[in-house]
């Protein structure tokens, strides 16, 4: 049950853009999906959506095929954002809304929800060309969550926003999950994902390189990170038996480590040389994985 | 409701709403008010102005004659009076504004009339040649009077030949007839071609702004592609007929009310068939090119590629114009007939065919047919294009693109 995508390949000519991808997103998940530009997210989530034909494999929901017939079960944010320039927040709304099979009566009553809780209740006759782009950006979140869907599509839902509508949309799509709407999300933002996601996916050259529940890919990825503070150099720790990588900071040191037991190493070693601030063996970020996974290359 | 409406009524009330549609309906309905009272404007404007026109006499015999002619031919702005004065009197008069002209007569020397026409300037061409044609009908009555004919025998002279021209064909138009489609053939080829453009770029510019304000994927994930594409020609053609029928009860009604164009277009009988033909013809041009429209506009990014991608197409519109105004005169010549055939004219140079002559009715099924079966092409390829272009960024400028689209829609 829930979104099973089964060796799902879709090529253009010759060149492969999803290459046998295997997921399975039970129903209440919140799922992430990493990867770098040109990973294959856009068209895993196209394809998905019936956008795009499959070249091979399969794609249900609840063990159905998705088409437009069931387009008011989903719920799609694009990562280009866009709106008629034109017309009003509530004409757009409505239009929106009616497309994905809602009755004007009930539009107009989430409508007034949902810019409540975004705290700009003022706007629904204003013309979307006067808002802010933050603003557009929660005008289409609205357009893509108002007919409650059953699995909400997301993509890269936070960029361009600030700190506070970052938060504000944070706790619309927990509480929408909390709901039991399950949510497929993609994002450059590593942080975020590791806030919200259980299980995750990242994708490279069309391939999952990374895939499972969030914990087990720490646990799995063996390395973890050490991070020092201290009044003296730590310079020699760079080349230290089972010191991964090195980073220095403006405090001390930051580094990736092979294993647990290093860590206990680098301690004794710096042990009474001077003054310890902080020593601290950390739990390595989605970040380090995926860095290690897709490549430096990636910004 | 089915998508297909929601689309439509979207297309249709938010474009009827829209003030520029509010103001090209009144402009062009003032327009259309102001050709169909022209004459009543132009009355309005020229009564009022009569002309002082002064006559030096040098012979003393042909002032007299000449206003009576003047009269008998029913001029009533020229207000011709008699000078006796020198002619730097009358030409400073002119120069005043107190006369608008003077006119020398005289005799040449086979003792004939001639005169000079003196006027500040020689715009005004009507006014000189009213005076000409009088004095020509005195000279006539000269001339003839010295050969020593009668005023019966010059009128035989100049009596007009009977010529009568009378179509063999049966239900063939008569002469008369056949002016009237004239213009009214023409009054409508020229409404088909300004709607099939006007509405056209409605669509393709819809579907631009769609696609350039990237609202397109939310819409495309909730509704397919081809509802859409069909949902929007549809409703901006319901828009037409709307702005159609208003631009026709207007026209309709002012054309009634002045007499003298009733008679012009021959709408004492109200030609049906003439109007059903131009607004069976009108769609079915707007459905053809429509689609090629929305599918040329789909291909696009932004707003400032559409022209270059639809300048082929216009180009198309503006040949069919062209060969339909070459046909207007030559109705019946194998060229029109040839391209009354051919889909991207058909629309208007067989609606000029129908308008102007008795085509069998198989030619007419024959064209109609060649056109729906090209619209439902277009219209099949247009909506699979339109899938995968709706998709597609970046720079779309030629119809490379085309092949790219269709790529896209393919597993």
């Amino acid at each position: 049950m829930g979104l099973r995508l089964q060796n799902v390949t879709k090529r253009f000519g010759d060149f492969t853009a999803v290459d046998h991808l295997t997921l399975e997103i039970p129903e209440r998940e919140m799922f992430g999906f990493l990867g770098a530009n040109g990973a294959g997210k856009t068209t895993t989530f196209r394809m998905i959506l019936g956008l795009l034909d499959l070249t091979e494999g399969e794609i249900t929901w609840n063990d159905e095929t998705i088409n437009y017939a069931s387009s008011h079960l989903i719920g799609y944010l694009p990562e280009e954002r866009g709106l008629y320039p034109k017309l009003k927040v509530k004409e757009q709304l409505i239009y929106l809304g009616r497309l994905r099979g809602l009755d004007k009566q009930t539009i107009i009553k989430e409508m007034e929800y949902w810019l409540e809780r975004f705290k700009v209740p003022d706007y629904a006759n204003k013309r979307v060309e006067e808002l802010s782009k933050g603003n557009q950006q929660k005008i289409q979140f609205i357009a893509s969550v108002i007919h409650k869907p059953k699995l909400l599509i997301l993509d890269e839902p936070f960029s361009g926003l600030d700190p506070v509508n970052v938060e504000q949309l944070k706790a619309a799509v927990v509480d929408l999950k909390n709901a039991g709407t399950t949510i497929v999300f993609s994002s450059h933002r590593m942080e975020h994902v590791e806030e919200l996601c259980e299980h995750l996916c990242i994708m490279h050259r069309g391939k999952p390189v990374v895939h499972g529940a969030l914990k087990e890919i720490k646990r799995s990825f063996g390395k973890k990170n050490v991070v020092i503070h201290a009044d003296f150099p730590l310079d020699d720790l760079h080349e230290f038996p089972g010191v991964v990588k090195a980073k220095a900071t403006a405090e001390g040191v930051h580094l990736q480590i092979e294993n647990e037991e290093t860590s206990q190493h680098i301690l004794s070693h710096i042990a009474g040389k001077g003054f310890i601030r902080k020593f601290a063996l950390e739990e390595p970020s989605l970040n380090d994985i995926f860095i290690e996974k897709v490549g430096a290359s990636y910004e | 409701m089915n998508k297909f409406w929601i689309v439509l009524a979207h297309t249709y009330f938010t474009k009827l709403k829209s003030k520029s549609f509010m103001i090209t309906t009144i402009i062009t309905a003032l327009l259309v008010l102001g050709l169909t009272n022209l004459n009543h404007i132009i009355e309005l404007f020229s009564d009022e102005e009569t002309k002082t026109v002064a006559v030096i006499d040098k012979t003393g015999e042909l002032y007299e004659p000449l206003e009576e002619q003047l009269k008998t031919d029913g001029e009533k702005d020229i207000d011709l009076r008699m000078f006796k004065g020198a002619e730097d009197k009358a030409k400073e008069k002119v120069q005043n504004g107190e006369w608008q002209a003077y006119v020398v007569l005289g005799y040449d020397d086979k003792q004939l009339p001639k005169a000079a026409y003196y006027a500040m300037t020689v715009a005004d061409s009507d006014t000189p040649l009213q005076l000409e044609q009088a004095l020509q009908q005195i000279k006539t009555t000269l001339a003839t009077a010295k050969i020593g004919l009668s005023t019966e025998q010059v009128k035989e002279l100049y009596e007009p030949v009977v010529f009568e021209k009378v179509a063999l064909e049966k239900n063939a138009k008569t002469e008369e007839e056949l002016n009237q489609a004239r213009l009214l053939v023409y009054i409508l080829l020229f409404a088909i071609y300004i709607f099939v453009f006007m509405y056209g770029t409605m669509i393709v510019m819809e579907v631009a702004t769609e696609k350039s304000s990237r609202i397109m994927e939310i819409l495309i994930s909730s509704a397919s592609p081809v509802q859409q594409m069909f949902g929007k020609i549809f409703g901006v053609a319901l828009l037409s007929l709307t702005q159609f029928s208003i631009l026709f009860v207007i026209g309709y009604t002012s054309i009634k009310e002045n007499g003298e164009l009733t008679a012009i277009l021959g709408f004492e009988q109200i030609p049906v068939a003439t109007i059903a033909y131009a607004i069976v013809f009108f769609l079915l041009g707007y459905f053809l090119y429509a689609t090629l429209f929305a599918l040329l506009g789909s291909l696009v990014s932004r707003i400032e590629e559409v022209q270059q991608m639809i300048t082929p197409v216009n180009l198309l519109v503006i040949a069919a114009f062209f060969i339909a105004m070459f046909g207007l005169n030559n109705p019946e010549v194998p060229f029109i007939t040839v391209t009354s055939f051919i889909p991207f004219f058909a629309p208007m140079i067989m609606f000029l065919r129908v308008g102007m002559l008795n085509v069998p009715m198989w030619e007419i099924a024959l064209s109609i047919g060649l056109l729906v079966a090209t619209i439902s092409f277009f219209a099949y390829f247009g909506a699979k294009v339109y899938r995968g272009g709706v998709l597609m960024y970046g720079k779309s400028t030629s119809f490379k693109d085309i092949k790219k689209a269709l790529q896209l829609t393919k597993k």
